[in-house]
């Protein structure tokens, strides 16, 4: 095995049922002690992808790499993965114990031992003194906790956790977020999670596979695909953001409605019809805005209270077009924004991303 | 070669070797269960077809057999009263199955447990055993007879006989489906139409009925079907009504014409398999009804209906237990209706001078065999259609084989394995007259209804366990002996209890495949009531319901026990 051997590699993966294609030429490198994740919309063949990874689907063509070995055709146990899934599967009728030293038993290891190797996982994921319970008799977290043991028992290369949070309550979800991150750290196994959480995404992986409709759209870290989308899909799955309708005028000017915006991209020939995505947070509203280039000034009509951060959206004529833009609470309070009064903002653009209607992105600057 | 080197590549060749292992044991439990399959269904069955195309000597014969059905005026007629007693039978229990089901499900009458199990108890009987318990009450000593004209009947035995006695044989399995179909039902729609002020009868023909309209079809097919392919109740309480499943064993037993038995076996096997298809597809459309978001309606008391369905309730479980009373009471009393001093003669003497005194053994024998093999086989063949990977091509097949049961009459099923096991041919011909091949049609003959018990359990657990232990290198047979099993014990013990009572009542596909060795208890009740002792054909009915009776309840007590002792891990509080 080379030491620059990618964890798992694919290359050029397939996969149909029947007419339906779920993968359409994935190409994809995961790089060992890393943790990936893949996030899109139900249906975009997040979990499909995952599946094949793990052999339990096989691929209609393509080849899957796991440390520089070909895997492609083998069957699950001649690969080398653990794998958590969305419903924990754990085993009724067997303990907490048990069923974290399923894997283990097989191993012709002494009792001993296999007590020892048990209970040091039980330690790992905080449950030292579950074992004899039954999985019945635990909460979900604990039961995530549990499935996650017994997936890491055997010691794998390679950890494969398929939406494993999405049915625990929120607060439990964002805990678990967080532990499990850690424990990666910790024991450097290389991991692939599949979620449709955005948040989950961004804030656990290394880096995140946008993947839409049976293609990767983008692969990057969370700052890469949130603040600078390769596609609208990925500009308008994470997060969210204003689409303005606008031509190119040339040399980094466009015009939307009234408006005319100065914007770090160039690319766009005179007369274009494109599409300006703009998050709401990219806007400034505070300080000597009257300085600022591409100002706008508009009507608040309507606040969707939100907590630390409230989103607002502004009516202006001169846009032709309503926009929303965030202000953080302290922002709320302290300029005063209520439905109704008239305020000024400055866009910022540094972030803005620039898409003709055939979604195509032109170069930025 | 280095010392560390030798145990890592003996362990990957003994995991190659393993998993060289598991793949052979899931492709060949499939592979076995289709062969055992073909070899036991479908190939007795296209025998059937071959069979009717040849004429008695075996020489091919074209269509001249089917010719010679059309033109046979006592056929046609047989075929005219074989649908009007199925519809009569239909008309008669549906309604009365609905009105029982209804009240158990939607209204708020006192001791439901109680009226349910007594719906359910015609399962335990032989269907031969309500023909009797009318004949002690309407026939000719009849201590009723007085009342048949206050209903224009001359006579019990015909037509109005069959249809009462089948009536009490396909009840309980009337009310089933309906409780069934009365059971999914949603709140919310009767919520929404009180909040618009609807009728209590309203809401009945626009919420309630629709709701259980494919319950009610399914229950008319399932009672339709059992009405055409009833061979017992025709026989014995019939007269001179003729019924296709009769002629079936008089073509063949009586006049040992296989042909023409295989040609009306066709024709019963037309409206047999007419209905299933139509239930299939009516299934299929109810389960598409309910989504997961529905909320369990809850019944509220209503003082005038509660008592209404009370006495209707009342009535029908009094008239359940008044037939099977009437049988075990026949049973031990001296001569009905002259003689009501009590005796246990029909028990002993009855049985030995019919020669039938080992009838008893063989079917608890039997039973037995049945209820444990067929729990193994159908639950470890359910477990390896649904659970197992490759085998690919096969596993439709075996689906489509395991229902076919469902579609084909007993009696059809039996002539198949007389036209396919008699054969001289055939290397399987020493299984002919022992007791295997009754196990083995019972076996086929109720396969449809167990496998999907089977399936259902497996659906309703984790699909990711096999996942699970193959990304953990446990080959899924351990899997499903350490986990599977014990999680589904009650199905299996419940796909037991099937067969045994079954197995217990069954006449029409084992009248054919008996032999005076291995003669059986249902069988000698239908011997017993030709020779006129009838005090030793309700003998023998009420052993039967006894034996069924008995070990259904030791089977839910030793469920129950199980569950205490070994599956504390269900019903454990969350702490």
């Amino acid at each position: 095995m080379a030491i620059n051997e990618a964890a798992v590699r694919l290359e050029g993966v397939n996969k149909a049922f029947g007419s339906f294609v779920a993968l359409k030429s994935i190409d994809l490198a995961i790089e060992p002690g890393e943790l990936v994740c893949f996030l899109g919309p139900s249906g975009c063949g997040k979990t499909t992808l995952l599946r094949i990874i793990a052999g339990l689907e096989q691929q209609t063509s393509g080849r899957i790499l796991q440390n520089g070995i070909d895997v492609s055709h083998a069957p699950p146990a001649a690969r080398d993965y653990g794998i958590v899934f969305q419903s924990y599967a754990l085993f009724p009728n067997l303990t907490i114990s048990q069923n974290v030293g399923y894997g283990l038993v097989n191993r012709r290891k002494g009792r001993t031992e296999l007590t020892a190797r048990v209970n040091e996982l039980l330690t790992l994921v905080g449950l030292p003194d579950a074992g004899a319970k039954y999985p019945s008799q635990m909460s979900g977290g604990q039961q995530q906790r549990v499935a996650l043991a017994r997936a890491l028992a055997t010691a794998p290369s390679l950890l494969l956790l398929d939406e494993p949070l999405s049915a625990l309550d929120a607060k439990v979800r964002e805990r678990l977020r967080g532990e499990i991150r850690q424990l990666q750290r910790r024991l450097r196994v290389t991991t692939i999670m599949v979620t449709h959480d955005q948040e989950e995404a961004l804030s656990m992986a290394d880096r995140v596979v946008v993947m839409n409709h049976g293609v990767i759209e983008q692969v990057g870290t969370a700052s890469e695909v949130y603040e600078r989308a390769a596609t609208p899909f990925v500009a308008d799955f994470l997060g969210k953001v204003n689409v303005l309708k606008a031509t190119a005028l040339g040399g980094g000017q466009y015009r939307v409605g009234n408006v005319d915006l100065t914007l770090p991209v160039n690319g766009n020939s005179a007369g274009d019809a494109v599409r300006i995505y703009l998050r709401p947070e990219d806007r400034h509203v505070e300080g000597d805005i009257a300085s600022l280039p591409n100002r706008l000034r508009g009507r608040i009509t309507r606040i969707d209270y939100l907590g630390t951060f409230c989103l607002v959206e502004l009516r202006s004529e001169a846009l032709g077009q309503p926009l929303l833009i965030s202000y953080s609470l302290n922002q709320l309070h302290d300029l005063h924004v209520r439905e109704g009064v008239e305020v000024d903002v400055a866009l910022r653009v540094d972030r803005v991303r620039v898409f003709d209607d055939s979604g195509t992105q032109r170069a930025t600057a | 070669m280095s010392a560390a080197a030798l145990p890592v590549r003996n362990a990957s060749a003994a995991s190659r070797l393993s998993l060289a292992g598991e793949a052979l044991a899931a492709r060949g439990g499939i592979v076995v269960l289709a062969l055992a399959l073909f070899v036991f269904l479908t190939v007795p069955l296209a025998m059937l077809f071959a069979r009717s195309l040849e004429d008695r000597s075996g020489a091919f014969a074209g269509l001249s057999n089917f010719a010679q059905y059309v033109n046979s005026p006592s056929l046609a007629q047989s075929t005219i009263n074989t649908v009007m007693f199925a519809m009569l039978t239909t008309l008669v229990t549906v309604p009365l199955a609905f009105v029982f089901a209804y009240a158990i499900q939607r209204s708020c009458i006192p001791f439901k447990a109680i009226w349910r199990n007594v719906a359910m108890i015609p399962i335990l009987a032989p269907s031969l055993l309500a023909a009797i318990s009318f004949i002690y009450l309407f026939g000719n000593q009849g201590a009723l007879k007085f009342m048949l004209p206050w209903f224009g009947l001359q006579t019990i035995y015909g037509m109005p006989g069959m249809v009462m006695a089948m009536s009490f044989a396909a009840f309980p399995h009337a009310v089933m489906i309906l409780m069934a179909a009365l059971a999914l039902s949603d709140a919310r729609l009767y919520e929404a139409a009180d909040s618009l002020g609807t009728s209590e009868r309203r809401k009945f023909f626009t919420i309630t009925l629709p709701g259980a309209k494919y319950g009610l079809i399914s229950a008319s097919m399932v009672v339709f079907t059992m009405g055409v392919s009833e061979f017992g109740v025709p026989k014995v309480i019939g007269g001179n009504t003729n019924v296709l499943a009769v002629d079936i064993y008089k073509q063949v037993i009586g006049q040992q014409n296989f042909s023409m038995g295989a040609v009306v076996g066709l024709v019963l096997l037309l409206p047999a398999v007419a209905a299933f298809l139509i239930d299939h597809a009516v299934r299929r459309r109810q389960q598409a009804l309910l989504t997961a978001r529905s909320v369990p309606y809850q019944p509220k008391p209503s003082p005038a209906r509660d008592r209404a369905l009370l006495a209707f309730v009342g009535l029908i479980s009094v008239l359940l237990l008044t037939v099977v009373g009437m049988a075990a009471f026949g049973s031990v009393v001296k001569f009905w209706p002259y003689n009501l001093s009590l005796t246990l003669t029909h028990y002993t003497y009855g049985f030995e001078e019919a020669g039938i005194e080992h009838a008893y053994r063989n079917s608890l024998m039997m039973a037995l065999t049945c209820g444990v093999l067929g729990a193994a086989i159908t639950f470890a063949g359910a477990y390896w259609l649904e659970k197992t990977r490759g085998a690919n091509l096969l596993r439709p097949i075996i689906r489509l084989q395991a229902m076919l049961p469902m579609a084909v009459p007993g009696l059809v099923l039996g002539i198949g394995y007389i036209l396919f096991f008699n054969a001289p041919s055939n290397p399987l011909n020493f299984l002919y007259g022992t007791m295997a091949i009754l196990v083995l049609s019972t076996l086929v003959h109720f396969y449809s209804s167990s496998h999907l018990t089977a399936v259902t359990a497996l659906n309703q657990i984790d699909r990711e366990f096999e996942s699970v232990s193959a990304s953990l290198k446990v080959p899924f047979y351990k899997t499903f002996w350490r986990v599977t099993v014990p999680v589904c014990l009650p199905s299996i013990l419940d796909i037991g209890r099937y067969y045994f009572v079954n197995a217990m009542t069954t006449i029409s596909a084992v009248v054919f495949l008996y032999s005076p060795k291995t003669t059986l208890a249902a069988i000698s009740i239908l011997q017993l009531d030709e020779a006129g002792a009838i005090g030793s054909a309700a003998a023998m009915a009420t052993l039967i319901v006894a034996t069924s009776a008995v070990v259904t309840a030791l089977l839910f007590a030793l469920e129950s026990v199980l569950i205490r002792r070994t599956q504390k891990w269900r019903n454990t509080s969350k702490n």
